[in-house]
């Protein structure tokens, strides 16, 4: 037998302190793309194929009849016509994100510099209370809200004193409503991490050089919070677009997000591949956006990284 | 000249400190300011000279008082209406604009049109010798550059008072005394009105046409560098403008008699030295005005020696006190630790000053 020279031992890579471990991240990031990866190939996959002509799942046939649908509609005499209930939808949701990201984004701006601009004692409770509503299930909250807004509810019994009518339940209004108070938290937040950093005598300075009150939040304030504003937009819209809970328990059937006819189609409805269809739109139009504002934002100069 | 150009009427402004109680900043404080001076306000941290400027700048309001400017009053005027612009400590330059706009918003406030803008921008930053940084962020300066920036954003105003809050206090001793040449020759290149506000005596009389000494917010003394520093009105000016050997002693008949069996005769002392007939006086005598001398008035032990370049610094144990004299390092006998020595206070320098 030969003698074979036993290669030297693999020196231990060690790492600096404090410098965290690869293999922690590694088991992370595996569980991502099992969670997040897989489900989104078989969505993808899914919406290209046949659905079988009786129950649920899909037929391995290949297809691009489930796009076609999303836009065009065959009628009983074979003719075809542009079908707009999707788009409509479509509009719909992005419509209700967009103001639910304007209200949330001018109501969270005076709020956050406000918190920012308090000594650090309080602004330690005011950030927790703001993060308050995430105590309770988002279920319970919104069921809350559907109580209170109510046509018997409070605020419609003590409108009814003064013969105003109130009934904005189960209506376009109450679904934004709810997005508006479930996605409040996730505007203020980061806008706050912005503010917190700002500093006031920038302000001052500006003050000083000539400035008024408006010119100095214009100029000064608003470009300097402009990564959390950033941020809050992308985590209040991207979430807001895909909501289901708010127009379903709030809205009624009436309006529909899209979230809730691609849920349709994996309940009731059973169009498996329909439904895939109609999410990797979802997806492709979300990605869109984001892309858009992280453009936007490169083009200003801003360090914002959102994909 | 105008003598008074800015005129800072029974100012007094109170903060509330959190645990509840009162904080005077300023207790009643007048003065006046000419037109093209140097003026300094110098004190200790917290003295109140930084809430004056701040409310000559219109960023703090006071409790009462009137300031007034070439005749008008605008104490009661919000900053942006005030012809003054400050350098702050802190530079607050805004990170998100260039040096340029940085420079130009103070203009653009002002709506000046857009040609002219450019004109004195460009003037503004060859004041400061900042030629070919326009398009630079504030980030990408070094801490003496956007000091000069925060110079130049204040300059293009052509403000009628320029307020400069410790505006040296970050940059290191080289930089600062090459900073303070500049400023002293801006200062009288453009003509413009210097309020400096420093804790640094030494910024002060390098500077300083006149400086307005703060303790508590009170003016302790407000004169000529020279004379702050060679008639100091009392131990806490002594002490702080410069170095000082602050001896208490006693009065006899026809001198003061220090520690250690020593007599300081009256006639060695500065002639506006106010003595009083008996009792305890304190001598101020600077280190630099005493000599050392065969048969000197004063004797002692020397304690330790130190060598510094310029200067011999010798602590001398007289009695149960110690003094320091700064001994010329050339041309003068270095005595040696624990030898025993005399010294003379030269130029009738050393007087007594109210404790």
């Amino acid at each position: 037998m030969t003698a074979v020279a036993t290669p030297p031992k693999k020196q231990a890579q060690r790492g600096r302190p404090g410098q965290s471990s690869p293999k922690l991240a590694y088991l992370t990031i595996i569980f991502l793309a099992f969670a997040i990866g897989i489900p989104l190939l078989i969505i993808v996959v899914y919406s290209f194929l046949e659905k079988p002509s009786q129950g649920t799942g899909v037929k391995w046939v290949f297809t691009l009849e489930n796009y076609k649908a999303l836009f065009i509609q065959e009628k009983l005499d074979g003719t075809t016509a542009l079908d707009t209930r999707y788009l409509k939808v479509l509009w719909a949701s992005f419509y209700y994100s967009v103001i639910t990201t304007v209200v949330t984004l001018a109501l969270s701006i005076p709020v956050a510099m406000w918190i920012a601009t308090r000594d650090a004692r309080k602004r330690n409770l005011l950030v927790a209370l703001v993060t308050l509503p995430f105590w309770i299930s988002i279920l319970i909250r919104t069921y809350g809200m559907r109580q209170i807004i109510a046509d018997e509810g409070p605020i419609g019994r003590f409108l009814d004193i003064f013969n105003i009518e109130f009934s904005i339940l189960y209506s376009p209004p109450a679904t934004i409503l709810g997005l508006i108070y479930v996605f409040l938290p996730f505007m203020i937040l980061p806008i706050y991490a912005s503010a917190e950093r700002f500093d006031f005598r920038l302000a001052e300075a500006a003050y000083d050089l000539g400035a008024k009150r408006m010119t100095v939040v214009r100029r000064i304030i608003l470009p300097s919070i402009r990564p959390g504003v950033i941020s809050g937009i992308a985590l209040v819209f991207i979430p807001a677009l895909g909501s289901f809970l708010q127009s379903d328990m709030l809205g009624g059937g009436k309006t529909n997000m899209v979230a809730n006819i691609i849920a349709n189609n994996f309940g009731q409805a059973r169009n498996w591949p329909f439904g895939s269809a109609l999410a990797v739109l979802l997806i492709v139009l979300t990605l869109l956006f984001v892309l858009i504002m992280q453009g936007a934002a490169k083009r200003r100069g801003d360090k914002v990284e959102l994909v | 000249m105008n003598e008074k150009y800015l005129e800072i009427r029974n100012i007094t402004k109170v903060f509330q400190t959190p645990e509840g109680g009162e904080v005077r900043a300023l207790d009643d404080v007048s003065l006046d300011i000419a037109s093209g001076e140097f003026f300094i306000l110098l004190g200790p941290s917290g003295c109140g000279k930084t809430t004056l400027l701040r409310s000559i700048a219109g960023l703090e309001y006071p409790d009462s008082g009137e300031i007034v400017l070439q005749g008008e009053r605008i104490d009661d005027k919000p900053p942006y209406e005030r012809p003054v612009n400050t350098v702050f400590q802190s530079y607050a330059l805004f990170p998100h604009m260039t040096v340029s706009a940085n420079i130009a918003f103070g203009l653009e406030m002002e709506h000046v049109d857009k040609a002219e803008v450019t004109t004195r921008v460009t003037e503004a930053l060859a004041q400061v010798r900042l030629e070919g940084y326009e398009n630079r962020m504030p980030s990408q300066l070094s801490g003496g550059q956007q000091q000069r920036v925060a110079l130049a954003r204040a300059l293009a105003k052509k403000p009628k008072v320029l307020l400069l809050d410790e505006p040296l206090s970050a940059l290191d001793l080289k930089l600062r005394r090459g900073m303070q040449v500049e400023l002293k020759r801006l200062q009288r290149e453009t003509g413009i009105t210097f309020v400096f506000v420093t804790h640094d005596q030494e910024e002060a009389m390098s500077m300083g046409d006149r400086i307005a000494v703060f303790s508590e917010g009170k003016i302790v003394q407000l004169d000529t560098p020279v004379e702050v520093y060679r008639r100091p009105v009392n131990a806490y000016v002594a002490d702080f403008i410069g170095e000082t050997n602050l001896i208490k002693g006693t009065v006899v008949a026809g001198g003061i008699s220090l520690p250690g069996g020593n007599i300081l005769p009256t006639d060695q002392l500065a002639e506006d030295s106010v003595i009083p007939s008996s009792g305890e006086v304190t001598v101020a005598i600077r280190p630099e005005d005493l000599v050392l001398a065969t048969n000197g008035m004063i004797s002692g032990t020397v304690r330790d020696v130190i060598f510094t370049g310029d200067s011999v610094r010798v602590h001398v144990a007289v009695g149960d006190v110690e003094v320091i004299a700064s001994l010329a390092s050339y041309g003068t006998q270095i005595p040696e630790q624990g030898s025993k020595v005399t010294l003379n206070p030269e130029h009738r320098a050393a007087r007594t000053v109210a404790s």
